[in-house]
């Protein structure tokens, strides 16, 4: 039996307001919220609420049947509480029926897979409690930014528990193989792969409202003879989307929530059934494993990370910003934390692209990839020195770190201390214990 | 295909970028296998490259019989030219000009500059003009700039060949608006008579449809490119002798170029940083104005005018420069940026010059919005990576700009022309 797995991803970034050069220094707030508010706003009226609405229809109506997974970045989470909280109680509905899975990612939609391993755990870790404190699930599927994969990032995301992720079934991974079956990691080999049929998932993302497709239009039963025409053996299709395909990238003009509307109809006629990434991982055996030595996405022509690392400029300001990072871990600082957080998003860096020349890349708020790169480094120049601010001068990450140590631990230190005074003390050593402590603490 | 091009200035002795246009173009074109140029000049030196095309000077045509043997116009003028054009141009005086000021050979004297006796100059190159297109065999007529758009409509009017005119530059351009009314009807005349008018940008294109009132079918764009860069001139080495990062504006000081926006600029980078100087080279009506302005922003210790350059001069500053920019308020093309990065200098251009609309990697800013401005070159002087990005791509880029491709977009207008 075939099965389907809906799989979309929501995200929005903190876009960066104009930061010139001469507020570095001046100014700490960096975000565009005029920007923000107004494209999460426009959205959620244009996705969001229908499409949420629609799935949660669809979830009734064909009871429990019908299946559909997420992956939510922490940041856009935090717009959709910020300015559009419905739509978070709406998801939360979904999260309740049973039928939703939400996958983990990392909180910012980051490029630490890449740049950072710890603070790649970290944000997992991050996005996973945060997934857990609002939709009850603890995620056990991870999905990289971008759908980025290799062989080096997959022993990472084993080791934090996760049974499955998905990768881009793009040409240069999988060669001659199809994409409809499961797959395993070749450097971590309990890692289960889950990889995007390209084929009908850009059919639906790209091609759905083109007039000059020789397939136009894309009706349901259409797609689901497709799919049960695929060879016998081909079990599992993969339909990762963005969520904006839903009424933002494909317009509600164009019938894209009909269409929606009618896949599981057709589907389930035909014996076709529908599955989250976990219960796929689950149910269905591994029968390979796909080596990726460089790293794979889902983006562009070249399904590769030339969209965010493709040029000098966008290396420096990679590498620069995770430079910091050790630095950053040691801070207490709750805005600066943010900060943090919000710089590492993948999207500031994919606004630096030059591929696009002349123009910018085609989500940029800005005019050119060097205004981009340009508006971020001033930016990242301001928070690196507000890192630097939060402690002495000259002082290396590894002093530090054993400072941090003693600070942490001059409790534990101190009563151990006591204990010993107590045992060798008599009476009038137990006095001057008491004042000992106490100029203790105020050191 | 013979082409006859009226022209002001031709390298090495150039005042402007119109001479290195002129040079640039009929080189290229000169590639195209039965292409032959009579380029007509108001006064050569004698040190003009020759190999690809006749030169004829306006001060040496003759425009009243004079009796003179071989050897004297072989002295005279036989760097110039061959002395046997000076016996043919003499067979077409058409009028009697005796009362013209002139001299011993019967030919009128030019300055070849912009004096203050201008409009009496383009006159008299025009009458020159008439003698010239009476003598050579032509198919079609050239004319670079309204200085020579009298010359070429005479040059029609006479042998009833068709007239394509290429606007290097309007008077909109240079004035900022407040155009001079001669100027203006000298240029609108020679627009009309035109059978093809080429500009070198799409914005200089908008302003000949605009404000001269042409029909955009009767205009085509064909941008300009850059020669690529002699040995002796690769071979310049930077004379930088400071750590700091330089800065440079490079080109004549005046309302037309912008140059108070890169002081005000300027003034903004160094209130934050000190390990940069900037550089104002050229020369120009605006020169004291931005002495003082400097002066009054406080930063004269660290912005430098270093008066006009030439030669290779240019290319020196260029080398020592670690960002060069052009905040021009109107610029029809504007070659030197593309020079720059030749030379792997990044680059900031106005929105409002004619070579950003083909150049990609160069920072493009508005020239008024110093603080974007500004912001540009600072990311370049600090961002290690964008310098480098915008030195390598730039050059790659510039390269591939060349003046074969650009003569060739001409030849199809000819070929348009003569075949209506």
């Amino acid at each position: 039996m075939k099965t389907i797995c809906f799989y979309f991803q929501i995200h929005q970034p903190f876009r960066l307001k104009r930061y010139r050069f001469f507020d570095i220094g001046a100014d700490t707030y960096y975000y565009d919220d005029f920007a923000n508010e107004e494209i999460i706003r426009g959205v959620a009226h244009r996705t969001y609420f229908p499409a949420n609405a629609l799935l949660l229809d669809m979830i009734k109506e064909y009871n429990g049947k019908f299946k559909v997974a997420f992956s939510l970045s922490g940041i856009v989470l935090e717009q959709m509480e910020m300015y559009v909280p419905e739509a978070v109680e709406q998801l939360k509905e979904l999260a309740k029926t049973g039928c939703v899975e939400f996958l983990a990612e990392t909180y910012n939609h980051s490029l630490a897979s890449i740049g950072d391993p710890k603070e790649f755990e970290r944000q997992v870790n991050l996005h996973r409690n945060k997934i857990k404190d609002l939709f009850g699930q603890v995620p056990t599927v991870f999905r990289n930014t971008e759908l980025i994969y290799s062989d080096e990032i997959a022993p990472l995301v084993a080791k934090m528990g996760f049974k499955a992720m998905l990768v881009e079934g793009a040409k240069h991974v999988l060669g001659w193989k199809s994409p409809n079956y499961l797959y395993s990691s070749a450097t971590a080999h309990r890692l289960n792969l889950l990889t995007r049929n390209m084929k009908f998932s850009d059919d639906i993302s790209y091609r759905f409202s083109n007039y000059n497709w020789s397939e136009y239009p894309l009706v349901a039963d259409k797609l689901v003879n497709w799919i049960a025409s695929t060879p016998g053996s081909e079990q599992l299709i993969n339909i990762f989307l963005n969520y904006d395909v839903l009424g933002s990238l494909q317009q509600a003009e164009t019938g894209i929530f009909e269409f929606f509307r009618a896949v599981p109809r057709f589907a389930l006629a035909k014996g076709i059934s529908f599955s989250t990434p976990s219960e796929v991982s689950d149910t269905l055996k591994s029968v390979g494993q796909l080596v990726v030595p460089y790293p794979c996405s889902w983006a562009g022509e070249e399904k590769d990370v030339s969209s965010w690392l493709g040029n000098v400029m966008q290396q420096e300001a990679l590498k620069k910003l995770y430079d910091i990072s050790e630095k950053v871990q040691l801070v207490k600082d709750r805005r600066i934390l943010q900060d943090w957080n919000y710089l590492q998003a993948s999207d500031h860096f994919n606004y630096m692209s030059t591929k696009h020349f002349p123009g910018p890349s085609v989500f940029s708020p800005y005019e050119s990839a060097y205004d981009a790169f340009n508006n971020y480094m001033n930016v990242l120049s301001d928070f690196i020195s507000r890192v630097h601010g939060q402690f002495p001068e000259g002082v290396g990450v590894e002093e530090l770190n054993s400072l941090m140590t003693v600070i942490n631990n001059q409790e534990k230190k101190i009563e151990d201390l006591e204990k010993q005074l107590e045992k060798y003390g008599s009476p009038s050593t137990k006095v001057s214990k008491e004042e000992k402590s106490v100029s203790v603490k105020k050191m | 295909m013979r082409a006859l091009m009226f022209g002001w200035e031709f390298p090495p002795h150039i005042l402007g970028g119109l001479g290195t246009a002129s040079y640039g173009l009929t080189k290229g074109m000169s590639l195209q296998p039965d292409m032959d140029i009579t380029f007509v000049m108001p006064k050569p030196w004698g040190d003009e490259d020759r190999s690809f095309l006749q030169l004829i000077g306006a001060g040496n045509t003759p425009i009243v019989w004079r009796d003179v043997n071989f050897d004297d116009v072989k002295n005279r003028i036989g760097k110039y030219m061959d002395p046997q054009l000076y016996y043919d141009l003499r067979d077409h005086i058409y009028a009697d000009f005796s009362y013209y000021p002139i001299n011993d050979l019967g030919c009128i004297e030019f300055s070849g500059r912009y004096p203050n006796n201008l409009l009496e100059e383009i006159n008299n190159y025009s009458i020159v003009a008439g003698v010239i297109a009476r003598t050579i065999d032509l198919d079609i007529i050239h004319s670079h700039d309204w200085l020579t758009y009298p010359a070429g409509i005479h040059a029609k009017q006479v042998t009833g060949k068709p007239l394509v005119i290429h606007v290097h530059a309007t008077d909109f351009d240079r004035s900022r608006g407040k155009v001079n009314p001669t100027v203006y009807g000298i240029e609108k005349d020679g627009m009309d008579q035109a059978d093809h008018i080429i500009t070198v940008s799409n914005l200089t294109r908008n302003t000949v449809i605009e404000k001269y009132n042409q029909d955009p079918r009767k205009v085509t764009t064909v941008h300009n490119a850059v020669e690529p860069m002699t040995t002796e001139v690769a071979a310049i080495q930077s004379k930088k002798g400071t750590e700091d990062k330089v800065v440079t504006f490079l080109g004549r000081i005046t309302m037309q170029k912008g140059p108070e926006y890169f002081v005000e600029a300027a003034a903004k980078v160094l209130s934050k940083t000190n390990n940069v100087r900037f550089v104002m080279a050229g020369n120009g009506d605006m020169m004291n104005k931005m002495i003082r302005l400097a002066a009054q922003r406080g930063i004269s210790d660290r912005f430098h005018f270093t008066g006009f350059m030439k030669g290779t001069q240019v290319y020196e500053i260029l080398k020592s420069s670690d960002v060069y920019v052009m905040p021009s308020v109107s610029e029809p093309f504007g070659i030197s940026p593309l020079e720059a990065m030749q030379c792997g200098v990044p680059t900031i251009i106005s929105k409002q010059s004619g070579c950003s609309e083909i150049l990609d990697n160069a920072v493009k800013i508005d020239y008024w919005d110093i603080e974007a401005m500004a912001d540009a070159m600072y990311s370049i002087i600090t961002y290690s990576s964008m310098s480098k990005y915008l030195q390598e791509e730039g050059k790659k880029e510039v390269d591939g700009i060349t003046w074969e491709k650009a003569g060739w977009n001409v030849r199809s207008i000819y070929n348009q022309v003569l075949n209506k």
